[in-house]
C-alpha cells in the first residue's frame, strides 16, 4: 500500500484492502520466543489455531514446521495451548536477551 | 395515495413496512417502542422480509446495525432518550464506516430525573456523532422524512447514517391524517440498496474498522466532514425530486409568514405546529409575525438561517433542551455563532422551554411574540437566555 495516502486518495468509509496486516511486521516487539521441537510435536494445530498473528508455519503436507519470527510477538499463547506438556514441550519460551 | 389515520409511531412503522429494510435491530424504549413493535407485528405476520434481530439492548442494537449495514443490507432501528446514549458508544462508528444506516429517533429527555416525556436533550446529545439528523412537526412528516432519509443517507456522496426525530407522545402518540404512499410507489422511489465495500464481498475483501493511530486517523476524519458537507444539496435534491414526485415540498429550513416578519419565532419540531397558530392570530392582528422552522439540524444550515433572518428586528430561538454550558441552548448557540459575520441580522433572545414535556401553549407563545415586539421597539434584548416557563 501507497504510505502517506492524503484523505482523498483513501478508499471509502473508513475501508482498507483485506491482508495489509502482512505488510505490518510486529516481530520486533517480542522479549520472549518461542522455540518449536519438531521431535515433541504431535501436529494437533492448537498453536496454529491460537496464535492471534499467524506467525505458525505449517509446510506443503500441513504439518507444522516451525514459527514466522516475523511476525511472532511472543505473546506465548502456542506455548500455553501446546497439549504436549508438561514432559515433552513441543514450544517452550525462551527469553530474547540472555 | 392512501389517506390514513396514524400515530407518528404507526407512520414511522408503516415508513418502514413499505421499506422492507433487510435488517432492523431494535430493542424497546418509550415512547419508541411501538415504532418497533409494530414493525416486529409485520416481520411475524409476513408482510416484510425483514432479519428482526431482537437484541438484549441498544448497545447491541446499533452494534448489530453496523455489522449487517457492513455486510450490504438497508438496515433500520428506532429507540429514545437513554437508549440513544446507550446507542452512543457505537454511532460515531456508523458515520465513520459510512453505513447509511436510519433511525426513527423518538425525542424524550434524558434521565434524571427520570422521565418519559418530549424534550430534544437525547437527540442534541448524540448532535456531534456524525449522523445526519431531521425534525419532523408532525406525523406526515415523520413518515416523509423516514423515505428521504433512506435517499439522502445511501447517495453515493453521502453514505452517513441519519436520524428523523419526532416529539415523544406530541407526535409519537397522537393520531392525525396522513398521506401516504402506495407500497409500489416507495419501491419504486427508493430502488435498489447499493452495496459498497462489502465486507462480504469476496472478489474485493476489504478490512472495516481496523485500528488507526496519528498517521492516518485524522485522514480518516475528513470524509465524514465532507460527505456532511456534501449531504446539505443532497437533502435539498431528494426533496425537490420527493416534492415533484407527490407534492410535499421540503427544505433545510421552512419559512412562515417570513417573508415581511419583523419578529420571529426558530424551533425545532412540534412547536412550530403551536407557533403557526400564534402567527395567523398575530397577522390577523396586524403584527408582521414569522416562523422559521429548522427542519435539518445536522448538517447545520447557518447560511439558510442567516439569510432568513437577516431582515427580522428580533427573533426568538426556541431550545428544548440546555446543554449547561451557560450558553443557552444547543440550537441558540449554533445558531447565534452563524450570526456573528452577518452584517443585518435580528436581535436574539433564547428561550429553553419544555424541559420534561412542560407543555408550551398558545398563550406561551403569544407572550414569547410580545417580548418579540418589545425589544424590536426598543432595540434591546431584556434577558439573553430565558429558562421558560420553569417555576421559581
Ligand atoms: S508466541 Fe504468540 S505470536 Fe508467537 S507464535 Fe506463539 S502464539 Fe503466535
Ligand atoms: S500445539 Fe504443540 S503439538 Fe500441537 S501442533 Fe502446535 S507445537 Fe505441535
Amino acid at each position: 500500500m501507497k504510505k502517506n495516502m492524503g484523505y482523498k486518495e483513501l478508499m471509502h468509509g473508513d475501508a482498507l484492502p483485506a491482508g495489509t496486516a502482512a505488510e505490518f511486521q510486529t516481530g520486533d516487539w517480542r522479549s520472549e520466543r518461542p522455540v518449536f521441537h519438531k521431535d515433541k510435536c504431535i501436529n494437533c494445530y492448537f498453536c496454529w489455531i491460537y496464535c492471534p498473528d499467524s506467525a505458525i508455519i505449517l509446510d506443503e503436507e500441513k504439518k507444522v514446521v516451525g514459527i514466522d519470527y516475523r511476525y511472532c510477538k511472543g505473546c506465548g499463547i502456542c506455548n500455553t495451548e501446546c497439549p504436549t506438556k508438561p514432559d515433552k514441550r513441543a514450544i517452550t519460551m525462551e527469553p530474547e536477551r540472555k | 395515495m392512501p389517506i390514513l389515520a396514524k400515530t407518528g409511531n404507526e407512520a414511522m412503522a408503516e415508513a418502514m413496512r413499505q421499506i422492507n429494510p433487510d435488517v432492523v435491530a431494535a430493542y424497546p424504549i418509550t415512547p419508541a417502542t411501538e415504532v418497533v413493535m409494530i414493525f416486529s407485528g409485520f416481520v411475524a405476520d409476513g408482510l416484510v422480509d425483514t432479519e428482526f434481530v431482537a437484541v438484549e439492548s441498544e448497545h447491541s442494537a446499533m452494534s448489530a446495525c453496523v455489522g449487517a449495514a457492513a455486510a450490504g443490507c438497508r438496515v433500520m432501528t428506532g429507540t429514545s432518550s437513554q437508549g440513544l446514549q446507550l446507542m452512543s458508544e457505537i454511532l460515531p462508528i456508523a458515520s465513520a464506516l459510512r453505513q447509511p444506516i436510519v433511525l426513527c429517533e423518538v425525542n424524550r429527555a434524558l434521565s434524571g430525573p427520570i422521565n418519559i416525556h418530549c424534550d430534544h436533550s437525547d437527540t442534541m446529545a448524540v448532535r456531534d456523532f456524525g449522523w445526519i439528523q431531521i425534525f419532523s412537526e408532525n406525523a406526515q412528516e415523520a413518515y416523509d422524512n423516514i423515505l428521504q432519509l433512506i435517499k439522502i443517507t445511501e447517495n453515493e456522496s453521502v453514505r452517513l447514517p441519519g436520524m428523523a426525530t419526532t416529539d415523544g407522545f406530541i407526535i409519537s402518540h397522537c393520531m392525525e391524517k396522513i398521506e401516504a404512499l402506495d407500497d409500489n410507489e416507495v419501491k419504486e422511489y427508493l430502488g435498489e440498496h447499493k452495496k459498497m465495500n462489502s465486507v462480504l464481498d469476496l472478489d474485493k475483501p476489504v478490512t472495516l474498522g481496523a485500528l488507526d493511530l496519528q498517521d492516518y486517523y485524522f485522514e480518516h476524519k475528513m470524509p465524514i466532514i465532507e460527505a456532511m458537507k456534501n449531504s446539505k444539496d443532497v437533502i435539498l435534491k431528494v426533496a425537490k425530486d420527493f416534492a415533484k414526485r407527490y407534492g410535499r415540498e421540503y427544505g433545510l429550513i421552512e419559512e412562515y409568514k417570513l417573508a415581511d416578519a419583523e419578529i420571529a419565532l426558530v424551533a425545532l419540531g412540534s412547536t412550530c405546529g403551536t407557533a403557526r397558530v400564534v402567527i395567523d392570530e398575530l397577522r390577523e392582528k396586524g403584527v408582521k409575525a414569522g416562523l422559521l422552522k429548522i427542519r435539518v439540524f445536522r448538517p447545520f444550515p447557518a447560511e439558510e438561517i442567516v439569510k432568513a433572518l437577516s431582515k427580522v428586528k428580533a427573533a426568538a430561538i426556541m431550545d428544548r433542551s440546555d446543554m449547561y454550558s451557560n450558553q443557552g441552548g444547543p440550537l441558540f448557540s449554533e445558531l447565534r455563532s452563524a450570526m456573528y459575520e452577518a452584517k443585518d441580522k435580528p436581535l436574539l433572545t433564547n428561550y429553553v422551554y419544555g424541559l420534561g414535556g412542560r407543555e408550551i401553549s398558545l398563550e406561551d407563545i403569544q407572550k414569547i411574540f410580545a417580548e418579540q415586539k418589545e425589544a424590536a421597539a426598543s432595540g434591546k434584548v431584556k434577558q439573553l437566555i430565558q429558562h421558560f416557563g420553569v417555576r421559581e
